[in-house]
């Protein structure tokens, strides 16, 4: 099976549909896939509800998908640092469902493991517990929470091989796994397609059976705050 | 003079809470001042844990060695550590619900008495979203918050009760600002220690909670 496309348009293509529940990976601007979401807001697809722990930020990422207003709602953990994410939330364009970070990792992950429910002690007491079910263990609270199961899951990974085996870099690994399981379909874009055999198959973080479709492309890669010390003089 | 002006200040408030970190701890620190303990924890073994996927977090890059794939919680630029593991955000927070950090350390908008934390929305107003910090208070094993004794218009941020949404409920173990430390115990705050040149009086002043003795 030919898991590999020439580029992001043709590794979409006849995945889309308006209404369509879509999981992104990444954390904030890192490890997100860039590429795959500016060949959604180039299809013109809308009504989308995306689960990511963010929303990029103003105009990059999966800012740009806000820009065009594709997106009709969020499942997402934080909201900060982007001001066209919090007023279209706030003004009551977009929906919002607010997920602890944990919560929405673990139902990404229970999702691509066959798992529909499961019960977490994560937000007990809080507004994320309304209108869910309760459930005491050994004496103490947890809610019950949903896997997620999503149309499309779409992330951006280091390096694969042409059958789909992933490896990530560093923190931008984040969410990218957890959301390449729930998917039904999962199109990964990556930076390198490296030859079958030379991977160690003891170092995949991610085996190519979670994953459909890939493509490679160059990165923009932005850097959301950029901090750095002084080297110290001798 | 209000009273964000007296006692310790940023710094000092973060050295005081690097104090309550001990010799081989695993340990979550938040966006903030509680950022700035990681400067004080001096010849401890601590093993900071970034919940986007790290433990074994080390200090900024040098000027040109940012690397946009390796960043914290916060999204700043990190660098690794010779002891660092990176995982999925799934395990990251399978180790902080499953009791493997031994404490966090984080910053708060309110602290009731009871222990109610509330740090992630104002209503109508700011909505930043708890990020991972239900999961945090939830599942590490101490909360420590540091935070200002009070806020821009001088009210005390120790309550009897919460009056923004909670991030979780009866979690906070200890509360550090900047006029002193308290503890969470049964039917109040208890004073353990105040701040350098406050006294217990201006700290109570200060204090809407119930403070026990």
């Amino acid at each position: 099976m030919q898991k590999v496309y020439a580029n992001a348009d043709e590794a979409l293509d006849g995945l889309l549909k308006d209404g369509m529940l879509i999981a992104a990976g990444g954390f904030g601007l890192c490890g997100i896939p860039e590429l795959l979401i500016d060949a959604i807001v180039k299809s013109g697809v809308r009504n989308l509800t995306v689960a990511s722990n963010n929303c990029g930020v103003d105009g990059f990422g999966l800012g740009k998908l806000l820009d065009t207003k594709q997106i009709s709602k969020m499942m997402s953990s934080y909201v900060g640092e982007n001001t066209e994410f919090m007023r279209q939330y706030l003004s009551g364009e977009l929906e919002l469902e607010f997920n602890p970070q944990g919560t929405l990792a673990e139902r990404m992950r229970a999702g691509g493991a066959g798992i529909p429910g499961f019960y977490t002690k994560t937000g007990v007491g809080t507004q994320i517990a309304e209108g869910k079910e309760v459930k005491s263990f050994d004496g103490e609270d947890y809610i019950l929470e949903r896997g997620i199961f999503a149309d499309l899951s779409i992330v951006k990974a280091w390096k694969a091989d042409d059958t789909g085996n992933l490896v990530f870099r560093k923190t931008a690994r984040n969410f990218n796994p957890p959301a390449a399981m729930c998917g039904r379909v999962c199109v990964a874009e990556v930076e390198e397609i490296v030859p079958r055999g030379s991977l160690d198959p003891d170092l995949i973080h991610l085996p190519g059976i979670y994953v459909h479709r890939i493509v490679q492309g160059q990165h923009e890669k932005r850097i959301e705050q950029r901090t750095t010390r002084k080297k110290e003089t001798a | 003079m209000p009273s964000e002006m007296k006692g310790w200040d940023r710094n000092q408030m973060a050295e005081r809470a690097a104090q309550e970190l001990e010799d081989g701890m695993y340990v979550n620190l938040g966006i903030g001042i509680p950022t700035l303990v990681a400067n004080y924890v001096g010849d401890k073994d601590i093993t900071l844990q970034s919940e986007n996927g790290m433990l074994g977090m080390g200090p900024f890059p040098y000027e040109g060695e940012e690397d946009p794939d390796l960043i914290n919680a916060g999204k700043q630029t990190i660098t690794e550590l010779s002891r660092t593991s990176y995982f999925d955000s799934a395990m990251s927070f399978g180790m902080i619900r499953g009791g493997k950090i031994a404490a966090a350390i984080l910053g708060a908008m309110e602290v009731a008495e009871n222990g109610d934390l509330a740090n992630w929305m104002i209503p109508g107003k700011l909505v930043k979203g708890m990020g991972g910090a239900m999961d945090l208070v939830a599942g590490v094993g101490r909360v420590i918050v540091v935070m200002d004794h009070t806020n821009k218009a001088g009210e005390s941020k120790l309550l009897k009760t919460c009056t923004l949404p909670l991030t979780g409920k009866g979690v906070v173990d200890r509360i550090i600002t900047n006029l002193g430390v308290l503890d969470v115990v049964p039917g109040g705050l208890k004073i353990v220690e105040t701040a350098d040149g406050v006294t217990e009086d201006e700290l109570r002043a200060a204090t809407e909670a119930t403070i026990v003795s």
